[in-house]
């Protein structure tokens, strides 16, 4: 006997539940709880990490994250500026800039940072600074291209009226470009910063002072210590709550950008 | 070339002199040789066929194109002079563009005042009082705190004129300033621009709108092909045409049902 279309699509989906519960069940049956629960849910181990997961890793995680994506803007502005400059040179020192950046596994990055500038210039460098420009370096080459992509996205006509009203070429850029080019890859922007906050995790192979223990260090110190897993899965939690509020913040903003282009009065007030 | 009575005019009234303009695209040569004359306080008006160079000559009067050969003057001073300093003869020349381009980060004041604050270096107490005088000029008086976007076209592009008077030029530019606009919004644009030139300011107007035109207008070019074809004063070249190109432009742009034999 045929089935119909709709009969044979419904037959499918209630096939895909199945499986899917079945999966689960699996999981939930073969896992052995009482080892998960003494490795990963221990809570003298979770106990005994606070408060300095918060006060003192948490807080360098934020603070290592936002000097380098603070560094890595500053550095993206600047090349993407050169990438569409008129002097060919600019353009070919920072296409060669990001294409040799954004090939480059950051841990790499933070390692050659870290011990290669002390070698390079005889100057002893702190962690946070060591950090700062390893993932500024890398950030910005990602961003440059972010930000080059919004510049071109601003409409020619911004800069003709800049320019018929007497302002520079280059404070038509400052003052009329790159602010709207800013807006339109504010969403982006808020993904590479939470793609940042977790590389910040590397610089744990630069070695420290407690004191400058971000996260993934903090966690693996405590793992070595307590032969427990709940520290990876207090560091994972602490993580979580620095990057799902900046994914909500880039869905909010893009909405919110995406939506205003459409939203113009003439269309919201014509109602049938 | 034009009409009798303004002739009389000397050198020193003339706003725009522009002489055998040539402008080419790549290979394709879009002005052909154009020279035109603007006295103060006059109305010129350009009309002629989608294509035909208007645009790009009245681009090339501020030097946003700049011109394959040929000179363009304005105020006495020459644009196409490789040492002149362009941003402080765009300053006297005021431009609206068909499609408004209001700067869209900021509000109606902002748009009104940035650049009298930043290139005038007036400050911030004189440019709004400058910008929200213009505001009332173009009938938008109590909307300068709105975003762009929240305006209508016609609105838009009334700010943008009150954004080009802010810089108190000397001749205002206007590349069809009413083509991008729903019909029933063009009205309160021409008005203002009406306006404008009883005020006695210097316009060069590229445009469709024959009615506005003809009754503003002191003269009028009619372009076709990157070449001047006919200018005179608006009755003789719109009213009583002597090339043929004009007339069949003008039958098409008065009666748009009607279908060309030659076509």
């Amino acid at each position: 006997m045929a089935m119909s279309k709709r009969k044979r699509a419904q037959v499918i989906r209630w096939v895909q539940y199945g499986i899917l519960v079945l999966a689960v069940l699996a999981l939930v049956v073969f896992a052995d709880w009482g080892k998960l629960r003494h490795n990963f849910f221990n809570l003298e181990v979770a106990g005994s990490m606070f408060p300095d997961v918060i006060t003192v890793a948490l807080v360098n995680t934020v603070i290592y994250t936002a000097m380098g994506f603070g560094f890595g803007l500053v550095l993206a502005v600047v090349l993407a500026l050169m990438r569409l400059s008129q002097v060919r040179a600019y353009r070919w020192i920072s296409g060669f800039y990001i294409e040799f950046f954004r090939g480059l596994p950051a841990l790499l990055v933070i390692l050659a940072v870290g011990t290669g500038v002390p070698i390079a210039f005889g100057v002893l460098i702190d962690k946070y600074t060591a950090i700062m420009i390893a993932l500024g370096l890398v950030g910005g080459a990602y961003m440059a291209e972010t930000l080059r992509a919004g510049i071109q996205a601003v409409p020619r006509g911004q800069v003709e009226a800049a320019r018929s009203l007497g302002m520079s070429p280059g404070r038509t850029t400052v003052t009329i470009v790159i602010p709207q080019a800013f807006k339109i890859i504010l969403p982006p922007l808020t993904n590479e910063l939470i793609l940042l906050t977790k590389d910040s995790s590397l610089a744990l192979f630069l070695g420290a002072s407690i004191a400058e223990y971000e996260l993934t260090q903090f966690g693996r110190v405590a793992l070595n210590s307590s032969q427990s897993l709940t520290p990876v899965l207090i560091a994972g939690f602490c993580y979580l709550i620095i990057t799902i509020p900046l994914s909500y913040l880039s869905r909010y903003l893009e909405r919110r950008t995406g939506g205003a282009k459409i939203s113009t009065p003439e269309s919201t007030e014509v109602k049938a | 070339m034009s009409g009798e009575d303004l002739n009389t005019d000397t050198a020193a009234d003339l706003a725009v002199e522009v002489t055998g303009l040539h402008k080419s695209f790549g290979p394709v040569e879009v002005l052909r040789g154009i020279d035109l004359e603007v006295n103060r306080g006059e109305v010129v008006c350009v009309i002629g066929p989608s294509g035909s160079g208007k645009s790009t000559l009245l681009r090339c009067v501020n030097v946003l194109e700049e011109p394959t050969s040929g000179t363009v003057v304005v105020d006495g001073v020459e644009l196409t002079d490789p040492d002149v300093d362009i941003d402080a003869a765009r300053t006297k020349i005021g431009m609206v563009f068909q499609s408004f381009n209001l700067f869209a980060h900021l509000n109606v004041l902002n748009n009104l005042t940035i650049a009298q604050r930043k290139v005038l270096k007036r400050t911030q107490a004189q440019a709004e009082a400058t910008g929200l005088a213009n505001l009332e000029r173009v009938g938008l008086a109590g909307r300068e705190r709105a975003m762009p976007s929240e305006l209508s076209g016609g609105q838009q592009q009334r700010v943008a004129i009150a954004r080009a008077l802010s810089m108190d030029p000397d001749v205002m530019l206007f590349d069809e300033p009413t083509s991008a606009l729903d019909p029933e919004l063009v009205g309160d644009v021409l008005t203002v621009m009406r306006r404008l030139a009883d005020e006695g300011m210097t316009m060069l107007v590229v445009t469709h709108e024959m009615q506005f035109a003809r009754e503003v207008a002191d003269k009028v070019l009619f372009m076709d092909a990157g070449v001047v074809v006919e200018q005179g004063p608006p009755e003789q070249v719109i009213g009583d045409p002597r090339e043929e190109r004009t007339r069949t432009f003008l039958r098409r742009v008065l009666n748009p049902t009607h279908v060309d034999q030659t076509d």
